[in-house]
Parts: C-alpha cells; structure tokens; sequence
C-alpha cells in the first residue's frame, strides 16, 4: 500500500515511522503539514513528537494543519490513520477519537520499553495480531495520561473500541489502563505507545511492533 | 478613524473532574515553602486578546459570540476544560498623526 507518514514542525519520529512502513513492505509518501493533500495514498500515520513545540495543548494547533483538512475527511470516508503518541493526541483535538491525553499523573516524563495487550485485533493496525497477545514496545511522553467521561469509557469497552492497554503498573495515569483506541468505524487508531520503535532487532526491545505496520498489507489482501 | 480597541479575556481551567498534575506539583512546593492552608491549587490558562471595538469601545453581542468561538475551538478543549470569557477594558488609543 502507499503509506503518507505527515511531517509537522517538531514532529520526531517521522523518520522512523516511514522506516516502519516500508519494513513492513509499503510505499512511502512524505506528507508534509503544510500542503493540503494527501497525495493519493492508501493510509496516514501521524507521528510522534512535539508538534509545533506542544504549544497550547498538544495537537491542538497541528489539527488546524492545511494537511488535516483532506486527512479528516479521507478519515471519516474510511481511511486507515494511526496516531502514534502525538498524532494520537492530534486525532482527540480533532475530534477523529474521543476523549484527550494529559499530563501524566505522576508529573514525570517517562520513558520505558512497555508491555501491551492487544485488545482490538480486528483494526487495520492491529490485523496481524491475535486478541489477547501481549508485545513490547518502547513509551515514552510526558503527556500520554488518557481521559475521557465514564460514559465514554464504558462505551469504549463495550463496543471493543478499547485496542491496546498497559499490562502491569499504569505508566501514566491514562484511566482504565488505556494505551490505544479506535474510532467507531475502527479505521483510526490512536496509540500512546511507539511500534515504530520496535521493527528491527538492532535496536528497540524487539520487532513486536512490526505488526501495527504489516497489518494494512493482511487488509489490502483481503479487499 | 481609527477603530477602539478592548482587551478581551478568556480564562482556561481545567474541569474539576480532571487530575491536574501541574497544580498538585505547585500545591506541594507551597507547602514546602511554608505556607500553610493552601487546600489546593488548579492551573490554568490565561489569554488577552487584543480586538477592535464599535466606535463607542464597546463589542457587539456578534463579536463577543465570535471570542466565544475562538475559546471553544482552539483555545480551550472542552473535553478536559472549561473557558469563561470577559471584557476588560478599552485600550487608550493614541489619535493618529498627521505626518
């Protein structure tokens, strides 16, 4: 498939998101924020960083991007998007996903190789998984603490929508141990955690995260 | 003629069902300073905006409708806080000089 991966001002790991994707054996298109199209690609990764230095909230000034204005409808035509760590927090002020991430509760930055449960194996990101299975990748941020209303909580869980949670100590406060969610469609993924980081065995805690990035090839294959 | 302008202010909080980290980290220090009977303290935001009033240096009801918009969709997110917005106070003007 032709992967867009969007630059914003501040964005970090673009480069490595784009490394994922074609590991995983996709064509990759630099999108950049600035420019009102997605250039005809199959799926959008917003990546990790700090876009536009964080600056009034994180994601907040990113979702007014002219490159968002074609991903949010791409997005709600169906398209698959993932929003690793600040493009997550990109996709709640978008309103793409419910909910918000805030400071995390603890007050500190962190930064650790985490384990995950994979909870939705049935999302474009998350096809090459199986229910239940439990990966490492690395997290890191200061801001990753999910919120959202109880009522959108239980929603969430009822309706599956709920794709990846921390296993062990909550690393940020994110309620209900929440790493990753889905939107109703199950198109859009928003992830705090970083599978970009785990795709090769030189450097990273392993290549559990590879799948996030080969599960749009076991998609593309069944279209 | 130049057109008066009016500080307008809206106030961000967080809403109080949502854990502020900032605010219990300046809570703490406050009492490792010494100061007792602080129950609690919550950050916020603060933004001044500077905007062109009526002739009179009063705001129609439209515009203040139009800050109203500026809080809800960038500079607050409603789903973790709550805004209030507030007119200051007419900015002195100097006259424009003839050159």
């Amino acid at each position: 498939m032709r992967v867009g991966v969007v630059t914003f001002p501040g964005s970090l790991d673009d480069v490595d998101a784009q490394r994922a994707a074609r590991i995983a054996g996709h064509d990759v298109v630099a999108l950049w924020h600035g420019e009102a199209t997605l250039s005809g690609v199959d799926a959008v990764i917003l990546p990790g960083g700090f876009s536009y230095g964080d600056y009034l909230r994180c994601g907040a000034i990113s979702r007014f991007s002219p490159v968002m204005g074609p991903l949010v409808e791409a997005a709600t035509d169906g398209m698959p998007v993932l929003g690793i760590c600040n493009g997550f927090q990109v996709l709640c002020e978008s309103h793409l996903l419910p909910g918000a991430l805030v400071r995390n509760d603890h007050q500190r930055f962190v930064c650790r190789d985490q384990t995950l449960e994979i909870r939705n194996a049935a999302t474009p990101w998350t096809a090459s998984y199986e229910p239940g299975q439990r990966v490492v990748v690395p997290l890191k941020n200061g801001e990753g603490s999910y919120v959202a209303d109880e009522a959108t909580l239980d929603v969430l869980e009822s309706e599956g929508r709920v794709v990846a949670t921390y296993v062990g100590a909550n690393p940020n406060g994110s309620l209900r141990a929440i790493a990753g969610i889905t939107n109703v469609a199950g198109n859009v993924v928003g992830l705090m955690p970083h599978p970009e980081h785990a795709v090769e065995d030189l450097c990273g805690p392993g290549t559990d995260g590879l799948g996030f990035f080969t599960s749009l090839t076991a998609v593309a294959a069944a279209l | 003629m130049v057109a008066p302008l009016v500080t307008v202010v809206v106030d961000v909080m967080p809403k109080p069902e949502i854990l502020d980290p900032q605010g219990k980290a300046v809570s703490g220090a406050l009492a490792r300073l010494g100061f007792a009977g602080v129950d609690g303290v919550r950050q916020g935001k603060r933004f001044e905006l500077l905007l062109e009033a009526d002739a009179d240096g009063s705001l129609g009801a439209e515009r203040l409708a139009e800050v109203e918009q500026m809080a809800a969709t960038l500079l607050s997110n409603p789903v973790i806080e709550d805004y209030r917005v507030h007119v200051e106070q007419a900015v002195a003007q100097t006259q424009g000089v003839d050159a």
